[in-house]
């Protein structure tokens, strides 16, 4: 009797819609809608203020001669292929880390520590690091006597590696926390057993642990490549895409588009574009280690 | 042969955390400098006569505004998400009904976009709703694009509740708010606390949102105020130093204290994707 009394008070329609509707309602109104109304806008010839003006595909065929947003595209994915690469590098400094190492813990907090920080104050304390007559980067190179250092993100041929490295140093941390965390939850009689098997300590973490953290491995790099894809803070105020679109990525370019020259047609176009190619590196890249699982087992 | 082995790793594991750590020092170090000091002498010195001055200037130029509105977007903002993301979690979770799967689908829908898909769209609706120049534009855009993440992070805890404690509650005549408010929401304390830490350290460096849907500089907040100090200021080091000290502050003592939670929330908010 008190069981369907229950089963009655918790299948109430009325109560159901309360608690989800306000979750509901802005998810909609601004995150799904907006997203349809950017591949609509994007069939418009539109300033943002003036009226809009049905131009077709126009847009989109631009953006697919446009070789600036070709550059850009090509500057996201470097920088996903960067990031890709680096998590084997945070991945290896995890293995130490979790190998009984005494002060890991006060060490992985220390690597955590520039996550924490806005990408606005990372991107301007780099500006400074950067400084070609004044920063702490070439000063430390004029030390060891080298004359003419670069001038980092004024140079167009190294700016965009120059920006990977306060984005590696924002990550590190981040990606070695979520290794460290799932190495510490491996049985330790695995470890055991296999040291028992005389097993070298680098063969326990080529063969039994890495393997072992497989799946968190692959979320991290779906996490690694879809946020390359669509990273833009650090990035706008480092450089805002300069010297002459040298660092421009695909976030940047939409956004100059749209809020400086005001073409919000183009630009919501692009912003679309932008969408379905993380859509479609995401399903490809769950595709891509999902099968990798299969051979596994 | 084994020692050297360890020692090597130590010294890894030292030069990552110097390449972390060095960085931040810098800048408290410059903050404190004439440019003279900074231009001329070393990099790694202290300041000879430290120059608190720089902070002075800073809070004469006004940053206080920015700070107190990050504050308060950031509290209101995270209140409410936490709010809004328990009720949905709640009835998600805890209640009876078919399409409880297609809505969680939906809301999840917002962990992966890239947010500059919506920008122009959502540009175009605040300004249409005159809400543009107007804190509460940041304040729903917050609670919105949080929502995902706050109730992926909810849910792990929520589908762990026995039901003995819903039947002994609803047997006693208890109705359904007062079950959620009285008793799901205090038992889930702690996960709540870690979704606060991580909506927080969201919202507080939130950029692009501000920087677009804001233009006055009383609504601002600290991300978008800096730029405008920074360029006030280009030449004067130590001011600009200053500023970014003040800005990464809040967060840096805020991690001295709960370190633990930050890396309990910041590890949940990754591997449950």
């Amino acid at each position: 009797m008190g069981l369907c009394d229950m089963n009655k008070v918790m299948s109430n329609k009325w109560i159901i819609f309360l608690y989800t509707f306000p979750a509901l309602l802005l998810i909609v109104v601004l995150i799904v809608i907006p997203l349809i109304l950017s591949g609509y806008f994007g069939l418009m010839d539109w300033d943002g203020i003036g009226a809009m003006e049905f131009i077709g595909l126009n847009n989109y065929i631009a953006a697919l001669q446009d070789s600036k947003f070709w550059e850009s595209t090509l500057h996201s994915f470097l920088l996903a292929l960067f990031s890709a690469i680096s998590l084997i590098g945070y991945l290896a400094v995890a293995l130490i880390l979790a190998s009984k190492i005494k002060g890991a813990n006060l060490l992985r907090k220390i690597y955590l520590i520039p996550m924490l920080l806005s990408s606005v104050a990372i991107a301007q304390l780099w500006i400074k690091i950067y400084n070609p007559s004044n920063g702490m980067l070439n000063s430390i190179l004029m030390w060891f006597g080298i004359d003419n250092p670069p001038a980092w993100l004024a140079d167009p041929s190294i700016v965009l590696y120059a920006i990977f490295i306060p984005i590696i140093w924002q990550y590190a941390g981040f990606y070695i926390l979520i290794y460290y965390a799932a190495l510490k939850n491996i049985p330790e009689s695995l470890i055991e057993a296999a040291k028992i098997d005389g097993a070298t300590p680098l063969q326990i973490a080529l063969k039994i642990k890495v393997p072992l953290i497989m799946n968190v491995f692959k979320v991290t790099i779906v996490l690694s490549i879809v946020g390359s894809l669509k990273y833009f803070d650090l990035i706008y105020v480092m450089t805002s895409g300069g010297p002459n679109g040298a660092s421009e990525v695909m976030a940047s370019y939409m956004y100059k588009l749209a809020f400086s020259s005001y073409n919000f047609g183009y630009g919501s176009a692009i912003g679309f574009l932008l969408l379905i190619i993380t859509l479609i590196v995401t399903v490809i890249i769950q595709k891509l280690t999902a099968s990798k699982d299969e051979i596994q087992y | 042969m084994r020692r050297i082995g360890y020692i090597l790793l130590y010294v890894c594991l030292s030069l990552v955390a110097l390449f972390q750590i060095f960085p931040i020092l810098w800048l408290f170090m410059f903050s404190l400098k004439t440019n003279q000091e900074i231009f001329a002498g070393n990099p790694f010195a202290f300041p000879t006569d430290p120059k608190w001055e720089n902070y002075l200037k800073v809070f004469d130029g006004g940053i206080g505004t920015y700070f107190w509105n990050s504050i308060w977007i950031t509290v209101v903002a995270t209140v409410l998400t936490i709010l809004v993301a328990s009720m949905a979690t709640f009835a998600i979770t805890r209640m009876k009904w078919k399409l409880s799967g297609l809505v969680l689908g939906l809301i999840m829908v917002g962990l992966m976009i890239p947010i500059h898909s919506a920008l122009i769209p959502l540009y175009n609706m605040f300004l249409n709703a005159n809400l543009i120049d107007n804190p509460l534009s940041i304040v729903i855009t917050y609670v919105t694009y949080n929502l995902p993440i706050t109730v992926m992070i909810l849910l792990g805890f929520y589908t762990t509740i026995p039901r003995e404690i819903e039947e002994a509650a609803i047997i006693d005549g208890s109705s359904i708010h007062r079950l959620f408010f009285r008793i799901i929401l205090p038992i889930s304390a702690p996960i709540m606390s870690t979704t606060v830490i991580i909506n927080m350290i969201y919202n507080w460096n939130e950029f692009v949102f501000v920087n677009t849907f804001i233009s006055s500089d009383k609504y601002k907040t600290l991300t978008v105020g800096i730029q405008n100090f920074i360029g006030q200021y280009m030449t004067d080091w130590g001011a600009i130093g200053a500023t970014l000290v003040i800005s990464v502050l809040p967060i840096i003592i805020a991690f001295l204290f709960f370190s633990d939670k930050i890396m309990e929330g910041i590890t949940a908010s990754a591997v449950k994707g």
